[in-house]
C-alpha cells in the first residue's frame, strides 16, 4: 500500500516552514550585503562575521555565559542528583511540596524565578554579579536534573542493586558501582541540556546580572540600541552549535522517540 | 530497603538547597507584596495596599487580561500546529520519524532571542511578509500592524511554544501500544476515525501538559512584547519589570508576582489532576 | 467448493532476515486452522500480512475470488484478536465491542442488539460497563474475541491469544473456543507455538519452519505420517532412527530379551535402560542401544525393568520420512 498524501503532510510542511523561517531569515541576513535588513537582501559578505571576531565586549559576554553554565551545570547536578534519588527512594515529611518546589521553576516564567531571588539577594545585601546568575540558572535548572535522573531511575532495575546487596556489598559501595554507572547516560544528557538551557537564558538573568553581561543579555541590549548586522552573525553560530549540541544530546539519550514501542 | 542515613544523606542537600533559594525567596516575595514604598524606600510596613491597587485600578486588570488573551490565543494556535504535528511524526513518518522529530526539537534550542529578533526582520516595513504581500498585490504598501503590536506578540510566541506542545504530546502519542492502534484498524476505522476515537483521547494528558506550558509562558514573557509588542503589546510581565526598575515599586511588583505565581501553582496542579483523572479512564 | 482464502508464494523479508521463503496454503471455508511454529517460524508475520499489517515482498492473497492485498487493513472482511488482547482502555466493554460496528456506521439500536449478543453469548453481560483495566486475563480474553466476532467477519485471525492465560484456564478456553468456532461456523486462522494446543483444538495445521511451510494436514495425519524429521519431532515424541526412519514411543514394546514378541516385528534392538520418567499416566523408558542411539518407550506407570532390555517394533508402525 503505497502511502498516500493527505492534509497532514501538507500541514506538516507548513508548520516546519513556519518553525524554520526566522532561522532561515536569520542564516540569509548574516551574509546579507547590506546592512539595512530590507528585504530582500543585497550581495554576500561576511563583513559581519569579521566585525564580530573583533568584537571584545561579545567575546567577553560569551566567556561569561560559558562560565556561568558550568558553574549552573555543577550545582543542578550537584543537589538534582540527589534529589531525584530522594524523591525515587527516601521517605520524609514535606516530599510532595518538596517536589512541587522542585520542578516548578520549569513552568514557572523566568521572571517569577529571577524576581525572587532578587529580593533573596537584596535582603542578604548580596551584591548582584555572574556569581548571583549562576545560583539562578543553577537553582532553576535543578528541575532538568530531577527530570532526567528520574527517568533514569525509572528505568533502572532495582533487582541490580538488591543482588549487589546480596552479594555482600555495602550501600555506598553499590550505589558507586551499580546505580551510579546505570545514571550515565542521564546525567550527561541532563548536563547538555542544562548547559545549552544556561547559555540562551535571559529571562532569570535579567534580574540578577551585576556588571558583567552573559551572552544574551548583550545581545539584549544591542538590540535595545538598534539593529545591528553583527547580531544576525553570532546567532547563526549560536544556531550552529546548538545543533551540534542538540545531535550529541540525541545520541546520547538513545531513543527518547518511542520508537521502540512502535 | 534503604536506610535512614542513605536516605537522609540524598534528601538534606537538595532540601536546604531548594529552601534556601527557591522557598525563601517565594516568601520574602510574599512579605515584600505587603510592604510599602515610601520616598524611594521600602518601608516594613503591614498592608493590602497593594493587592487593593491591582484590583481598583483599571490599567492592572485590563494588562491582565490582555495578557491572557495573547496567552490564550498562543495556547491555541500552538495546539492547531503542534498537535497534528506530532501525529503525524509519530504515526504517519515511517522512517523520517527520528529525523522529523530532532528537526522539531532543533528550533527550541536556537536562542529564543535571536528568533524574536528574526520574527522583527520578518514582520518590518521592509520585511520579508511585507514584500511578499506587496509583490502578490493583496498590500499596496507595507502594513504597519505587523510589528510592535499584539498580532506579532502571539505569532512570535506561537513559534517559540508549538514545540513545547508538540514535545508532551508526541510523548503521550508515542506511548499508545501499537497494537491498539492496529486493532482499530483491524476493526475498520478509517485513520481519521482512529484519530478521533483512540489515538487524541489517550494523548490527553501530553496534549493537556503542553497547552498548559503554552498558556502559563507566555503569560509571563516579558522580552517578546518588549522587542516586538510595541505599546499596544503590553503583558502584565512588562508591568512587574518595569516596577522593579523604572517605576521602583517593588512591593507592588511583589504582589502582582505573587499573584502570577499562585496562579501557576494552581493551573498545574489543576490540570495534573485533570491528566491524572484522564489516565485513569486510559490505564496505562 | 473453492478455499476462502488462497495464499500463493509469499516471500518475505525484515532488512536481510528472510521471514517468510515461499509460503503457500490454502484455507477452506468453516475450518479450524492452526499455523504451528517456534519463535522465528514466521508464524505471526504471515498472520500480519493477511490481516493487512504488514505486506509480502512477493506472492498473492486471494479471498472468495477478489484479491485480499490491495485492501487496507480497515477494509478486509477480516479481523484479528491480539496477542495481548488490544482492548481500548479508555472504552467500556461495551464500547470495545461495539467499536467496529460504529466504524461501519450500524445503527445504534442494531449495534445494541448485537454487542448485548456477543456479551450473553461469552457470558459477560454484567460487565458491560467495566473498563477493560477492572476484568481479569481471561475475561479480557473473551471481550477481545467477542469484539472481533460481532463484526461476523468471513475470517478470524487469532495471534497466540492463549498463551498469556495460565495452565487450567488456557485449557478452558481452548475448549471455548473451539466450541465457539463450531457454533458460528466461521473460519479461524489460530496461531501458537504449543503443538499439544494445536492438535487439541484443529481441523488442519500448518507446520511453519524457518520461514517456510514444512507440512499441512490433519493432526492425525501429521502425527501418524509426519513428512520429515522436524515435524515428526516437533508433534509428539519420536524417535528418530538411522535408516531415515522413525517410530512413536508408545509403539515400542519392552520386553525381556529373548522374550518372544507380541504381533510381528520388524525390528529390534538390545540396549541398557538410561532412565525412566515418570509422566503421569505413562512412563518414559529411555534406553541406550548401540552405536549412540537412544530409543524412547512409553509403557504403562509402575513397571520395574531390568537393567538390559530388548525393544521390538512392528512393521506397520515405522514411518519413512523424506
Amino acid at each position: 500500500m503505497r502511502p498516500r498524501l493527505t492534509w497532514v503532510h501538507g500541514h506538516a510542511v507548513l508548520v516546519f516552514a513556519f518553525l524554520y523561517l526566522p532561522i532561515l531569515v536569520l542564516i540569509v541576513y548574516s551574509f546579507n550585503g547590506e546592512s539595512v535588513a530590507g528585504f530582500p537582501p543585497h550581495g554576500w559578505t561576511l563583513r559581519w562575521y569579521s566585525e564580530l571576531f573583533a568584537d571584545d565586549a561579545l567575546w567577553s559576554s560569551v566567556a561569561n555565559s560559558l562560565l556561568v553554565a558550568a558553574v549552573a551545570v555543577a550545582l543542578a547536578l550537584l543537589f538534582g542528583i540527589p534529589a531525584a534519588l530522594a524523591l525515587d527512594r527516601a521517605n520524609f515529611p514535606g516530599k510532595r511540596v518538596f517536589r512541587r518546589l522542585v520542578l516548578l521553576p520549569l513552568i514557572l516564567p523566568g521572571i517569577i524565578t529571577g524576581l525572587s531571588l532578587l529580593t533573596l539577594f537584596a535582603a542578604a545585601g548580596a551584591q548582584l554579579s555572574l556569581i548571583t546568575v549562576a545560583i539562578g540558572h543553577g537553582t532553576a535548572l535543578i528541575s532538568v536534573a530531577v527530570t532526567e535522573v528520574s527517568a533514569g531511575l525509572q528505568k533502572f532495575d532495582r533487582a541490580l542493586e538488591e543482588a549487589s546487596r546480596d552479594l555482600g556489598a555495602r550501600e555506598w559501595y553499590t550505589f558507586r558501582r551499580i546505580t551510579l554507572p546505570s545514571l550515565k547516560l542521564p546525567i550527561i544528557a541532563a548536563a547538555l541540556l542544562i548547559f545549552t538551557l544556561s547559555l540562551d537564558e535571559i529571562a532569570v538573568s535579567f534580574f540578577l546580572v551585576g556588571r558583567e553581561n552573559t551572552l544574551p543579555l548583550e545581545i539584549w541590549s544591542r538590540l535595545r540600541r538598534g539593529m545591528t548586522p553583527e547580531i544576525n552573525a553570532v546567532s547563526t553560530l549560536i544556531f550552529a552549535f546548538s545543533v551540534i549540541t542538540i545531535v550529541i544530546w540525541y545520541k546520547l539519550r538513545g531513543s527518547t522517540t518511542g520508537a521502540e514501542s512502535r | 530497603m534503604y536506610s535512614r542515613a542513605y536516605q537522609r544523606l540524598v534528601s538534606i542537600p537538595p532540601l536546604l538547597w531548594v529552601s534556601v533559594f527557591l522557598l525563601i525567596p517565594y516568601a520574602s516575595l510574599f512579605c515584600i507584596s505587603f510592604w510599602q514604598v515610601r520616598s524611594q524606600q521600602i518601608v516594613h510596613e503591614w498592608t493590602l495596599h497593594n493587592y487593593a491597587q491591582l484590583i481598583h485600578n483599571p490599567v492592572y486588570l485590563e494588562v491582565l487580561g490582555r495578557s491572557a488573551r495573547i496567552a490564550a490565543s498562543v495556547t491555541i494556535l500552538a495546539l492547531l500546529l503542534g498537535v497534528p504535528l506530532a501525529y503525524f511524526v509519530c504515526m504517519r513518518a515511517g522512517r523520517f520519524q527520528n529525523l522529523l522529530y530532532q528537526l522539531v526539537i532543533i528550533p527550541l534550542w536556537v536562542s529564543y532571542l535571536v528568533r524574536a529578533y528574526a520574527w522583527k526582520t520578518i514582520l518590518g516595513g521592509n520585511g520579508v511578509l511585507n514584500t511578499l504581500l506587496i509583490h502578490v498585490g493583496i498590500l499596496h504598501q507595507p502594513a504597519s500592524f505587523f510589528l510592535y503590536s499584539p498580532f506579532a506578540v502571539i505569532l512570535t510566541l506561537t513559534h517559540i511554544y508549538t514545540p513545547f506542545v508538540f514535545l508532551p504530546t508526541y510523548a503521550s502519542m508515542a506511548h499508545i501500544p501499537k497494537a491498539l492502534v492496529e486493532a482499530s484498524s483491524d476493526l475498520g476505522a478509517s485513520p481519521v476515525r482512529s484519530f478521533w476515537t483512540l489515538i487524541f483521547p489517550l494523548s490527553l494528558p501530553g496534549i493537556v501538559a503542553g497547552a498548559t506550558f503554552a498558556f502559563v509562558l507566555s503569560l509571563g514573557d516579558f522580552i517578546a512584547p518588549l522587542l516586538i509588542g510595541g505599546p499596544n503589546g503590553i503583558m502584565i510581565s512588562n508591568i512587574v519589570v518595569s516596577l522593579f526598575g523604572a517605576a521602583y515599586d517593588w512591593p507592588l511588583g511583589s504582589a502582582i508576582s505573587l499573584c502570577i505565581l499562585i496562579l501557576v501553582v494552581v493551573l498545574i496542579s489543576t490540570t495534573e489532576s485533570i491528566e491524572k483523572r484522564l489516565q485513569l479512564g486510559g490505564a496505562r | 467448493m473453492s478455499p476462502l482464502l488462497t495464499i500463493a508464494g509469499i516471500n518475505k523479508s525484515f532488512g536481510s532476515t528472510k521471514v517468510l521463503q515461499d509460503v503457500s496454503l490454502d484455507i477452506e471455508n468453516g475450518e479450524f486452522l492452526t499455523i504451528l511454529g517456534e519463535s522465528g517460524s514466521g508464524k505471526t508475520t504471515l498472520l500480519r500480512i493477511i490481516a493487512g499489517f504488514e505486506n509480502a515482498d512477493s506472492g498473492s492473497l486471494t479471498m472468495q475470488g477478489s484479491p485480499l492485498d490491495s485492501q487496507p487493513a480497515n477494509r478486509r472482511n477480516v479481523n484479528t484478536v491480539f496477542q495481548h488482547y488490544a482492548l481500548f482502555p479508555h472504552l467500556t466493554v461495551f464500547e470495545n465491542i461495539a467499536y467496529g460496528l460504529r466504524a461501519k456506521r450500524i445503527a445504534a439500536a442494531e449495534i445494541k442488539t448485537r454487542v448485548e449478543a456477543a456479551l450473553a453469548q461469552m457470558r459477560m453481560s454484567e460487565m458491560a460497563a467495566r473498563r477493560p483495566a477492572q476484568l481479569s486475563g481471561g475475561q479480557q480474553q473473551r471481550i477481545a474475541l467477542a469484539r472481533a466476532l460481532v463484526n461476523r467477519p468471513a475470517l478470524l485471525l487469532l495471534d497466540e491469544p492463549l498463551s498469556a492465560l495460565d495452565a487450567s484456564l488456557r485449557v478452558h478456553m481452548q475448549g471455548e473456543l473451539k466450541a465457539l468456532q463450531r457454533e458460528t461456523g466461521i473460519t479461524f486462522v489460530f496461531v501458537t507455538h504449543d503443538q499439544e494446543e494445536a492438535i487439541t483444538l484443529s481441523d488442519r495445521i500448518a507446520v511453519l519452519r524457518n520461514g517456510g511451510l514444512e507440512q499441512i494436514d490433519t493432526p492425525r495425519e501429521l502425527y501418524n505420517r509426519p513428512r520429515t524429521a522436524y515435524v515428526a519431532a516437533f508433534i509428539g515424541k519420536a524417535n528418530l532412527l538411522p535408516n531415515g526412519m522413525a517410530v512413536r514411543p508408545e509403539n515400542v514394546q519392552v520386553v525381556v530379551p529373548g522374550s518372544a514378541p507380541v504381533g510381528s516385528t520388524s525390528q529390534s534392538w538390545i540396549g541398557t535402560v538410561k532412565r525412566i520418567v515418570f509422566a503421569g499416566a505413562s512412563d518414559l523408558i529411555e534406553v541406550d542401544c548401540s552405536d549412540g542411539l537412544v530409543i524412547s518407550a512409553r509403557v504403562p506407570s509402575g513397571g520395574s525393568y531390568p537393567p538390559i532390555v530388548q525393544l521390538l517394533v512392528a512393521a506397520e508402525h515405522l514411518i519413512s520420512l523424506s
